[in-house]
């Protein structure tokens, strides 16, 4: 990771210097110390400070043990990542979402973009797609465990069958976005079909492989957690099911803002980021 | 027989006859111009030498030997169309190799000719540019540059310099005209403007008629100007057009106006 600012790329154009430039440049020696944050990092913060504050208000309005303040659940999310139980957890639960996510995104792609080229394909595959795609998540859960008994291969196939169906039908959408006047221009010019696809196909996917593995990222970990719940004996999911059992909100509250804040992590430092190269064309 | 020989005996679009009953035969080198009122199947006919429209009864050869296998492209072809078509996530210097992917591939040995190309239609310092953020003539530039750098013995253009303004399509026409000498292709540029075709070209199709036909075969003199809205062109073309003047108004009504309006404004 770069802590220096952004590099100029060939697409960037000298902006006009505006009025805070100026007010900047007067104090200048942190200006190379800065965080690879990127615009708009203070109100992203802001709101989240806000919603902290609320939480706040209301557990000391509440004065009930069912709804722990944010310091408490903090000092509990310093006390279990202390004990390495924390760290352990998340890092298999993490892992599993890797797994799905990987699985699901691959597979969802494949099939998906096979449809939107091929009519007769999308007729075959369109009825199990839609069925697919109403099947309640738990149902997909308990039938893999029962036919792939509680094992960690039933977890990912599980969790991916939930997922394929919604990258499919972005990825089908995409494809069919296709411009057919940019593909004349490949075919006018014998350009080679793996370079047709990676340079003509592939860019206008883009935006759409971004939106479903975003949607995907944030449906994936909560299915996780049920399946963890449900077949699993350790993971968040499990934990989770151990502190229910003991009333225990202030462990509940831990976890999952220590698990939130790991998907937000990934969010700002992987999808963010890839979006943004991926898409540099646009700016 | 000697040259592009271009034979269609029905072209349709969901039963309706758009084209019927056209053989023309153009040799190696030559400039025509396609020119017609909008709608008259100028497009179609190009993708049909293309090779983008497949759905047709005839055949395209050139010297008798079909041009290309059905639904594909000839060899050697360059392509410039109405819009600039260049890839946006792509700089304007890979849009230009991108036509060269081909050869590339094929040729080990092959040096990219991008750079000289770029050069040549003065966009030296625009090769790692966005194509976003060029003006519209300079992405017409880029598109010149990747129909050129292949080379191409055959070049179709699509109303290539529609919606400039009148000194930045004259650049880009001149820019043409140099590009053609040095490569010598064989070119077929569809125009619904007259004085264009009369500026650029050695010989005018005018396509008219429903379906549309090869209405009038026209061999231009030269006319010594480049410049669209210059005297000698606007007497040629009014020359053009009072000799076929009954053949003419039905194809191309709107375009005596149009260079009615623009004497005017001289």
């Amino acid at each position: 990771m770069r802590f220096i600012r952004r590099r100029v790329g060939p697409g960037d154009v000298p902006r006009t210097i505006g009025r805070r430039e100026l007010r900047g440049a007067a104090r200048t020696w942190w200006r190379g110390l800065r965080l690879p944050l990127e615009r708009g990092w203070l109100w992203r913060s802001a709101s989240l400070i806000g919603l902290a504050a609320v939480w706040e208000i209301a557990a000391r309005l509440a004065g009930s043990n069912m709804l722990p303040t944010p310091v408490v659940v903090l000092a509990a999310v310093y006390r279990y990542t202390r004990s390495g139980q924390l760290p352990l957890e998340l890092g298999i639960t993490l892992a599993r979402v890797v797994a799905a996510f990987v699985v699901a995104m691959t597979v969802g792609t494949v099939i998906g973009f096979m449809m939107g080229r091929s009519r007769k394909l999308n007729l075959l595959l369109d009825g199990p797609l839609v069925l697919a795609l109403n099947i309640p998540a738990l149902v997909i859960i308990i039938l893999c465990y029962l036919w792939l008994g509680l094992t960690e291969v039933a977890v990912i196939v599980a969790v991916a069958l939930n997922k394929i169906p919604v990258v499919v039908v972005t990825t089908r959408e995409g494809t069919r976005a296709v411009d057919s006047r940019l593909l004349a221009v490949a075919q006018v010019y014998h350009v080679p079909r793996t370079v047709t696809f990676y340079r003509v196909i592939l860019p206008q996917l883009y935006p759409y492989l971004i939106a479903s593995a975003r949607n995907g990222l944030a449906l994936i970990w909560k299915i996780v957690l049920v399946a963890e719940l449900l077949g699993r004996s350790n993971g968040v999911g499990f934990e989770l099911s151990v502190f229910f059992q003991f009333f225990d909100i202030t462990s509940i509250m831990a976890y999952t803002l220590a698990f939130a804040a790991v998907v937000m992590a990934i969010e700002a430092c992987v999808m963010r980021p890839l979006e943004k190269s991926l898409l540099r064309w646009r700016g | 027989m000697k040259g592009l020989n271009i034979h269609v005996i029905e072209k349709r679009f969901d039963d309706v006859l758009v084209l019927a009953d056209i053989d023309v035969t153009i040799t190696g080198g030559e400039f025509v111009a396609i020119v017609g009122p909008s709608g008259v199947g100028k497009t179609t006919l190009l993708s049909m030498v293309a090779g983008l429209d497949a759905d047709y009864t005839g055949a395209i050869r050139y010297d008798g030997v079909p041009l290309a296998e059905p639904g594909q492209s000839p060899h050697g072809l360059g392509m410039v169309f109405q819009e600039p078509r260049l890839m946006p996530w792509l700089t304007v210097g890979d849009n230009v190799r991108l036509a060269e992917a081909e050869r590339l591939a094929r040729d080990r040995g092959y040096v990219s000719r991008a750079e000289s190309l770029l050069d040549e239609v003065g966009l030296r310092t625009s090769g790692n540019a966005w194509p976003s953020h060029l003006s519209g003539g300079m992405q017409r530039r880029a598109a010149l540059a990747r129909a050129f750098v292949v080379e191409p013995w055959l070049l179709l253009m699509d109303e290539p310099f529609v919606s400039l303004d009148l000194p930045a399509a004259n650049q880009l026409r001149g820019l043409l005209r140099r590009l053609c000498a040095r490569v010598r292709p064989l070119v077929l540029f569809v125009t619904h403007d007259v004085n264009e075709a009369l500026v650029l070209a050695d010989r005018i199709l005018f396509l008219g008629d429903t379906p549309a036909r090869v209405v009038l075969d026209y061999r231009v003199e030269q006319t010594g100007s480049h410049d669209l809205s210059s005297p000698e062109v606007a007497a040629l073309s009014r020359r053009l057009l009072a000799r076929h003047q009954q053949l003419l108004s039905a194809v191309t009504g709107a375009d005596v106006d149009e260079g009615r309006r623009g004497k005017e404004g001289l």
